[in-house]
């Protein structure tokens, strides 16, 4: 059973790994499009990013160094990504059981890598470990854990409970959102009780952790909470091939999409990365557009449609 | 979508629409709606609500439309290849993939909301309709991707509904500016256009034949021709230099000026007020700037913005030509929205060498000649109610707030502003084509629906001075908007009794100027 759990919680682990790098690579790798930003953009000039504004307000604005606010870009990202801003300001209803579900989240997170910090530190520095430094880690991972644990399935059963009885998201509900909002639901519920019903001789989460690092065969997890840690990891696994993995889509969308008004400038990168797209050879069918898989899009866009290209 | 029975999906009673503000709570305001024609209904695929833009015909036989799913299928397919649309292919990648349903974006949209929450108006309802086809048809997804993604029969009827529902969104993208995540249903709507247009040659004959074919062809979508638009230029100078008092000349094709203007040419053809006006102000500023006489030059309108990548380029790259040949300093985009969003930003990338030629905007200019004290002006001159439309693609999609803003509060003591504005203002309901489209009754849902958020703000705006005996002033600083707003307050009667005037920002700041005589802006519809 130890050794089940062991193997299941690395597979589970490397598959979020590996499937949420490929994503990430996915949208990396796709090619440079053109610019659609949408304002306001946070590293615009803090006195124009105020209201929204552009480097295109300026007199002469491709004379001037490109904006470059990181602070107004930080505090965007902060109260985005930390408190779900845009859910706040245009969905309150929404925002009161997302909020709780996501921050429970960001503290699950954090509890697996104190954990396995502390786990670390048991193993190579036991002095350390065993001294303060060690017991307020603990005594983290504690607090952080059971607030994740709460918060977590606590957010997935409002979300679950809005999708249910709001007629504008039931509308828009597929079997698979209710899926994976019952999943979270079940799951971390259920770990969350197998943690708080276990015996008092059963090994904590340190312990586990240790024990998962030296593959020590002798942890006796309790059933449920062996249950609840299958669970989870295996729900674990199955976030990166879903819309949920938002976390990384998030990223492109804004950082890639958003707030990307980078200028071609003469001779600069964007404009040998655009000379080489102009190579590719579209098959539009279109008669106006003339492609023919032959012409590539610098030949299609320099020459003009024929007459009979009308529809 | 997929219903066969050839009967339109959705319904948009009156009842149903948002009520609007005073004057226009009266009922006796209320404009009916003209219905379709039997001639639409039999000719054109009209089953989608009580409208038709597109007006595509019906499929003579089954083979026809079978033909017709699979080209639109083959088109969708290559939506998601590098080689076909590198061009957005990653944005349209992440909406894709990553929309939670969480309806955010709905609150958001001016159409879904004016028209009582009607569900296919729903932002996501397109969208929604585009994912499952992406998983389904692209990603090739079984029954477990239809479990958690929707499935969705594909039929011609879908096909023909869709062509349809890629024409009721104007593209703003405030549902965007919203989303959590950054999904942005506009872009879903503007790629669906794409697929109809550069695979199947599906688009408005008034955006395709009419607008960008034209443009290409005869220089200017209005038809004009290089000597056509040097005529018209000469008496709208004649004209503005006998009712200002100021002679004005428009000059052509100066090799080696600071600026070329380039005009959206309906506003040659419908508001020469604001052409003339543009003249007489740089002429007085000093500014060294021409206007172009080359094809298309002249012309800064870009429909492909809307609907067609090749048709976009094609277009950018000519209005990027006319500079270099002229060895211009930089292009100055006059008062139209989408042609200041596409040459300055979606077309920046594909201008390379010589043709990435500095691009800026008029508002920008025109506020650095008002700040800079080169005209004299009064500014109780505008002594009357004026507020400021804001043109999505200039502001939200741009960033340009600032700038028109200055102008108007320096220069007009009773400016007021909308709610809300700035870059989360609502679109006139002409965005994205629909002001130049017209056709059967789709001015009644333009104006009873696209627009009517919009109008109702306006309503807001001059509240407290709706009485014909307070003229008031609605600026709108783009040709695309002008025209909306044109035919909606005729429609709604709201020059006639309530003398609410719609005209740009370059007239307001000629009537202001001290040296011209008093009276540029005329109180009269045009």
């Amino acid at each position: 059973m130890t050794i089940a759990i062991y193997v299941v919680l690395c597979l589970s682990a490397a598959v979020f790994i590996l499937a949420t790098a490929v994503r990430a690579v996915w949208y990396a790798r796709a090619p440079l499009h053109l610019r659609w930003e949408l304002y306001p953009v946070p590293h615009e000039a803090a006195e124009r990013a105020a209201h929204g504004g552009s480097y295109f307000e300026q007199s002469a604005w491709w004379t001037r160094p490109a904006p470059a606010n990181h602070w107004g870009t930080v505090k965007a990202l902060a109260t985005e990504v930390l408190f779900l801003r845009a859910l706040r300001e245009f969905n309150r209803p929404l925002w009161w059981r997302s909020f709780p579900f996501h921050a429970g989240l960001y503290l699950l997170a954090a509890t697996v890598a104190l954990v396995l910090v502390s786990a670390v530190a048991a193993l190579s520095l036991p002095s350390l470990a065993a001294a303060w430094p060690g017991a307020v880690l603990r005594q983290l991972f504690r607090v952080t854990g059971v607030a994740g644990l709460i918060l977590t399935p606590v957010g997935a059963a409002g979300l679950l409970h809005r999708r249910l009885t709001d007629p504008d998201l039931r509308h828009a509900t597929t079997p698979g959102d209710l899926f994976n909002l019952a999943a979270f639901m079940i799951a971390l519920t259920v770990l969350g009780a197998g943690y708080a019903l276990r015996p008092s001789d059963a090994p904590g989460l340190l312990a586990m952790a240790v024990g998962l690092l030296t593959w020590d065969t002798g942890v006796r997890v309790p059933g449920l909470l062996a249950a609840g840690l299958l669970l989870s990891a295996l729900l674990a696994a199955y976030i990166p091939f879903t819309h949920m993995s938002h976390f990384v889509g998030k990223y492109f969308t804004y950082h890639a999409v958003r707030w990307d008004d980078a200028v071609n400038r003469r001779g600069g990168a964007i404009e040998k990365t655009m000379a080489a797209y102009l190579t590719y050879r579209p098959t539009w069918s279109a008669p106006h557009v003339t492609a023919d898989g032959v012409r590539t899009w610098a030949d299609v866009v320099t020459t003009m449609p024929p007459d009979k290209a009308k529809r | 979508m997929s219903r066969t029975d050839g009967a339109p999906i959705a319904h948009v009673d009156s009842a149903d629409l948002m009520p609007l503000q005073a004057p226009l709570d009266n009922p006796a305001r209320e404009r009916p709606w003209s219905p379709l024609s039997d001639r639409a209904k039999t000719q054109y695929e009209c089953i989608l609500d009580d409208t038709c833009a597109v007006s595509v015909p019906k499929p003579a036989t089954k083979d026809e439309e079978a033909a017709l799913v699979t080209a639109f299928l083959s088109g969708l397919d290559k939506l998601f290849t590098r080689e076909n649309n590198w061009t957005f292919l990653q944005p349209l990648l992440l909406s894709m993939e990553h929309c939670a349903r969480c309806q955010t974006c709905a609150a958001a949209c001016h159409i879904f909301e004016a028209s009582g929450r009607n569900e296919i108006y729903r932002p996501t309802y397109r969208s929604d309709i585009m994912r499952r086809l992406y998983f389904k048809c692209v990603r090739r997804g079984g029954m477990l991707s239809a479990w958690r993604h929707g499935d969705i029969e594909v039929n011609w009827p879908l096909v023909a509904r869709l062509i349809e529902l890629a024409y009721r969104c104007n593209l703003c993208r405030r549902c965007a500016q919203t989303c959590p995540i950054g999904v942005d249903n506009g872009l879903i709507a503007h790629e669906l256009r794409k697929v109809f247009s550069q695979e199947m040659g599906i688009a408005p004959r008034e955006i395709h034949d009419n607008g960008s074919m034209l443009q290409l062809k005869a220089g200017s979508s209005t038809g004009m021709s290089p000597a056509v638009v040097r005529d018209n230029l000469q008496f709208i100078d004649e004209e503005i230099s006998e009712r200002t008092g100021i002679t004005v000349e428009t000059p052509w094709d100066v090799e080696g000026a600071d600026v070329l203007l380039i005009h959206n040419a309906g506003e040659i053809l419908a508001w020469p007020e604001s052409v003339g006006a543009f003249s007489l102000i740089l002429n007085a500023a000093g500014i060294s700037w021409t206007m172009s006489s080359e094809l298309v030059g002249y012309d800064s309108i870009n429909y492909g913005l809307w609907y067609d990548d090749a048709q976009f380029a094609r277009v950018a790259l000519k209005h990027a030509d006319a500079a270099t040949k002229l060895r211009a300093g930089r292009i100055v985009l006059g008062e139209c929205g989408h042609a200041h969003k596409a040459l300055s930003v979606v077309a920046d990338r594909i201008l390379a060498g010589e043709r990435n030629i500095p691009r800026e905007s008029a508002m920008t200019l025109l506020r650095d000649i008002v700040m800079s004290g080169r005209l004299t002006l009064d500014p109780a001159r505008n002594s009357f109610p004026v507020t400021l439309h804001d043109p999505c693609n200039m502001v939200r999609l741009m960033g340009i707030v600032e700038p028109q803003r200055e102008i108007v509060r320096a220069l007009c003591p009773q400016f007021r502003e909308m709610t809300p504005h700035g870059v989360d203002n609502y679109c006139c309901g002409g965005g994205s084509g629909f002001a130049i489209m017209s056709g059967h009754n789709f001015a009644d849902w333009r104006f009873q629906v696209a627009g009517r958020k919009k109008l109702d703000q306006v309503l807001g705006a001059f509240a407290d001075c709706l009485d014909p005996s307070t003229p008031k002033y609605l600026c709108a600083p783009c040709s695309n908007c002008k025209g909306q707003f044109r035919d909606m307050l005729a429609y709604y009667g709201l020059w006639e009794q309530n003398r609410i005037l719609y005209g740009g920002l370059a007239e307001l700041i000629v009537n202001a100027m001290t040296d011209v005589r008093p009276g540029y802006i005329e109180w009269e519809w045009h």
